[in-house]
C-alpha cells in the first residue's frame, strides 16, 4: 500500500499536466482495456479487482476492462474495432503479435511516455523483454507471461519403479522414463508415458524441442526463419519418434485443451504444457504431481509465451498517462507476485520473487519457482512479420509430419519455402 | 414527371430496397471491387492489381484442399441430413407413445448454439475416455481412436456434428408438411391395395416436393456456411484436413489481415453458391409440384 501511494504520488509529480486542478475537477479519464478471457471465472475477478484498486488509488482515472475471448479473438476484435475507428486504449495481446501491431500502425512504444522511465522498462526478466522490444523500442509490457514446463504424476513414477522426485533430465532419459511409464494390454494403451500437445499452436511446444536441440527459428528483425536447419528437422524427428518408434506418446494430433484432463484421468504420466495450467493442475490432480523444467537436449530450453500490454495510438495524452500508471500499478513487485500466486503465470520481474508473499509461496510450493528458474534458458517465442501466416506454415507442416503424411526434413523444407515466400518482401 | 402513384410505389419500396442494397447488394459488389485491389497496409494504400488475387488463390494448395474438402463436406452433409430428417419426421409422425418427448429430443440439437455443440463433441471425440471411444470399445472392442486428430477421420467427424445439428431443424419442416398431406389420399391408396413403399414413393414423397426443395436449398447453404464447430474443434487442422472455404476466408481476413485475398475467395464462394442455387431452381421448376 505504501508503495502504491508513493508510486501514485510519483506519477502525479511527473505529470504536471494532470496535477493541474482544472483537469482534476473533470470526470475521470476513461481507459478502455481489452483483455483476453473467454469465460468468466477467477481471472476476471482478479482483473476487476485491480481496476477497482487502481481507481481508488488514482481518482483521476478509470480503467474499463472488456473481456474479449481468446488471445486470437481479442486481437481480431481489437484490430476490427480499430479499423472502425473505435480502438481500445490498452490491450493485453500476445507478445508475438508485436510485428503485426506495428505493421498495422496500431500501437505506440512505451519509451519516452511521461512516467515510463528506463529503470521500470528494464526491470523485467530479459527473456520476457526479447519479444517485447524491436528496433530499440519497448512496445509491450510483460504481464500475463508463461513458459512451457513438464508436469509428472508422482504416483505413476512410483509404480513404474522410478524416483518420484526426479523428472527426466535429458532427451534419452525422457524416452527411457516414458517407456517405463507406458502401460499396454495387447494393442490398447492404458497409460501413455508422455504427451506433447499438437493441436492449434504446435509450433510453441515444438520450439521447446528446437531450442533444446540448439536451433533458432527466426532472427530478431522477424523477417527471416530457419526452419530448414537440419537441427530443426532433428527435433521434429525426436517428437515423431516418441509415437512412431518408441510408442510412448499417442499417435496423431494431441489436443491441447484435453491434455490436462488426460493427465488427471491418469491416461498420461508426463505432460508438457503451460505454466498457466499450474493452478488448474494443483486444484484438480487427484494424485501428488511434480513440475519440472523441460528435459535438456544439447542444452535446456523453452519458449516464453503469453501476453503483453500494448498501448494504442487511439489513446490521447491523458489516457497514455493513465495507461502508464496502470501498467506500473500492475507490475509493482507485490502485485506481480500476487498475480503469479493466484494464477500460475510467471511473475514478470525478479523483484516480485523477492517479496515476502512470493518467498512464502515458493517455500510451501516449490513448483511455483520452476518457471522462473527455467527463464534463464528460455528464448523468445516464434514471432515474425505476418506472424500468423508464417506460424501457420510451420503448424501445417508439423501436423503433416505428426500425422505421417510427410517426413521430418521435407516437412521443414516446405515450411521454410512458404515462410520465405511470405517474408521476402520484408527484407 | 412521374405520376403520384409511381412516387407512392417507390416510397413504399424504399425500406425494403434500403435494407436489400445495404445488407445484400452493396456488400457483394464491394467485395467484388476490393478483390481486384491489393490489401491496404499502414504505409501502402490499396492499388489496382487486376486478377492477381485470384491467380494467387489458384496457386495456393490450401485453397484447392479447402475446395475439395468443402465439396466432400457438402456432398455428405446434404443427403445425410435430409435423409435423416425425413426418417425422423416419419417416425415421430406415427402413432406412438411419448411422441412429444421424442420430437423434443430430436429438436434439441437445433436449439443449442453451435459453439456449445462443438465443445460437447470435443469431449465425445476425446481419445480413450471420450463417449465415442467408450461406445466402440463396449460394442466392438476397438482401441482408442484419435477422431479429430488424424487426417483420415477428422473431416468425417466434422460432417457427423453438422448432420447431428441440422437434421432436427429440417425434421420440423418435414413434420409440418407430413401433417398437411390430406388423409384421403392415403385412404385411396389403401383401397387400391398399394404397398407401403409404393405409398411412400407415389404419395408422400411427391407431396413433400416443395418442402424438400426448401430444405435442400437450406442444406446447400449450410454445407458452405456451417463452420463454427470446425473453428472451435480443429481450426481447420490437422494440416488443413478440415479446412473449408469459409474457414480459409476467416483465416485470410481476420488472422492474416489479407483482406484482398479474402475478398477474392469470398467472390469464388458466392459464384459457387449462386450457380448451385440456380441449378436447383431450374431442376425444381420441372420436378416439384406446387398445389
Amino acid at each position: 500500500m505504501i508503495l502504491t501511494r508513493r508510486l501514485a504520488l510519483g506519477g502525479l509529480a511527473a505529470a504536471p499536466l494532470l496535477a493541474a486542478p482544472a483537469l482534476r475537477a473533470q470526470a475521470p479519464v476513461e481507459i478502455v482495456f481489452n483483455y483476453p478471457i473467454a469465460v468468466g471465472g477467477p481471472i476476471t475477478r482478479i482483473i476487476d479487482g485491480y481496476c477497482e484498486d487502481f481507481a481508488r488509488a488514482n481518482p483521476g482515472f478509470r480503467v474499463r476492462p472488456i473481456y474479449a475471448g481468446s488471445y486470437q479473438d481479442t486481437l481480431t476484435k481489437t484490430l476490427t474495432a480499430m479499423r472502425g475507428g473505435d480502438a481500445p486504449h490498452l490491450a493485453c495481446l500476445l507478445a508475438v503479435d508485436i510485428f503485426t501491431l506495428i505493421g498495422e500502425d496500431a500501437v505506440v512504444a512505451w519509451d519516452g511516455l511521461p512516467g515510463a522511465e528506463r529503470a521500470w522498462l528494464d526491470s523485467f526478466y530479459p527473456s520476457f523483454l526479447e519479444n517485447s522490444r524491436t528496433g530499440g523500442k519497448t512496445w509491450g509490457i510483460p504481464f500475463q507471461r508463461s513458459t512451457v514446463v513438464m508436469y509428472w504424476n508422482k504416483e505413476a513414477f512410483r509404480e513404474a519403479g522410478l524416483n518420484p522426485e526426479t523428472p527426466p533430465a535429458d532427451w534419452a532419459q525422457q524416452v527411457e522414463f516414458a517407456s517405463k511409464l507406458t502401460k499396454r494390454q495387447g494393442d490398447a494403451t492404458g497409460q501413455w508415458g508422455m504427451q506433447i500437445p499438437s493441436s492449434g499452436f504446435p509450433y510453441w511446444l515444438f520450439q521447446g524441442l528446437t531450442t533444446q536441440n540448439d536451433a533458432r527459428l527466426m532472427n530478431a528483425e522477424g523477417n527471416r526463419t530457419f526452419f530448414n536447419d537440419p537441427k530443426v528437422a532433428e527435433a521434429l524427428q525426436y517428437w515423431m519418434d516418441l509415437s512412431m518408434k518408441h510408442r510412448v506418446h499417442p499417435t496423431g494430433i494431441v489436443e491441447w485443451g484435453t491434455t490436462p484432463r488426460d493427465f488427471f484421468e491418469r491416461k498420461v504420466a508426463m505432460m508438457w504444457t503451460t505454466t498457466g495450467n499450474l493452478t488448474n493442475v494443483r486444484n484438480n490432480a487427484p494424485f501428488p504431481f511434480g513440475v519440472g523444467m523441460l528435459p535438456a537436449g544439447r542444452r535446456r530450453g523453452s519458449p516464453t509465451g503469453g501476453g503483453n500490454l500494448y498501448l494504442f495510438k487511439s489513446a490521447n495524452a491523458a489516457q497514455r498517462e493513465g495507461a502508464v500508471r496502470f501498467a506500473k500499478f500492475l507490475t509493482t513487485p507485490e502485485r506481480a507476485a500476487q498475480w503469479g500466486i493466484d494464477t500460475g503465470y510467471v511473475a514478470v520481474t525478479p523483484a516480485a520473487f523477492e517479496t515476502p508473499a512470493m518467498r512464502a509461496h515458493v517455500a510451501g510450493f516449490p513448483a511455483a519457482a520452476v518457471a522462473r528458474d527455467q527463464l534463464e534458458f528460455a528464448v523468445a517465442e516464434l514471432s515474425t512479420q505476418e506472424n500468423q501466416r508464417v506460424t501457420k506454415a510451420l503448424n501445417d507442416n508439423l501436423q503433416a509430419a505428426l500425422t505421417s503424411r510427410k517426413q521430418a526434413a521435407p516437412a521443414m523444407a516446405d515450411a521454410q519455402a512458404e515462410a520465405e515466400r511470405i517474408l521476402r518482401s520484408y527484407r | 414527371m412521374p405520376s403520384r402513384t409511381t412516387l407512392h410505389a417507390w416510397l413504399m419500396l424504399t425500406p425494403a430496397l434500403v435494407l436489400l442494397i445495404g445488407f445484400t447488394h452493396y456488400p457483394a459488389v464491394a467485395t467484388l471491387w476490393h478483390s481486384f485491389f491489393s490489401t491496404p497496409r499502414a504505409n501502402r494504400p490499396a492499388r489496382f492489381i487486376g486478377a492477381e488475387n485470384y491467380l494467387a488463390l489458384a496457386e495456393d494448395p490450401v485453397f484447392w484442399q479447402a475446395l475439395w474438402n468443402n465439396l466432400i463436406y457438402a456432398g455428405a452433409t446434404i443427403p445425410l441430413s435430409i435423409g435423416l430428417s425425413l426418417a425422423m419426421a416419419i417416425w415421430v409422425n406415427g402413432k406412438l407413445s411419448g411422441r412429444t418427448a421424442l420430437r423434443i429430443a430430436y429438436c434439441t440439437p437445433t436449439v443449442l448454439p453451435m459453439i456449445a455443440v462443438a465443445n460437447l463433441w470435443l469431449f465425445f471425440y476425446t481419445p480413450d475416455y471420450g463417449l465415442l471411444d467408450q461406445i466402440t470399445r463396449a460394442l466392438f472392442g476397438w482401441g482408442p481412436t484419435n477422431w479429430i486428430g488424424q487426417r483420415e477421420t477428422a473431416l468425417g467427424a466434422m460432417i457427423a456434428v453438422a448432420v447431428w445439428k441440422e437434421a432436427g431443424f429440417f425434421m420440423i419442416f418435414y413434420l409440418a408438411a407430413l401433417q398437411a398431406i390430406p388423409p384421403n389420399l392415403y385412404e385411396a391408396a389403401a383401397i387400391e391395395g398399394a404397398s407401403r413403399a409404393r405409398v411412400f414413393f407415389r404419395v408422400t414423397l411427391p407431396l413433400l416436393g416443395p418442402t424438400t426443395l426448401f430444405i435442400a436449398v437450406n442444406a446447400v447453404i449450410n454445407g458452405f456456411r456451417l463452420v463454427d464447430h470446425i473453428i472451435v474443434m480443429t481450426r481447420g487442422g490437422p494440416d488443413n484436413a478440415t479446412a473449408l472455404l469459409l474457414t480459409v476466408i476467416y483465416d485470410l481476413g481476420f488472422r492474416f489481415w489479407d483482406t484482398a485475398t479474402a475478398a477474392a475467395l469470398t467472390v469464388v464462394l458466392l459464384v459457387i453458391l449462386a450457380l448451385t442455387a440456380a441449378a436447383q431452381f431450374l431442376f425444381a421448376a420441372k420436378r416439384v409440384h406446387y398445389r
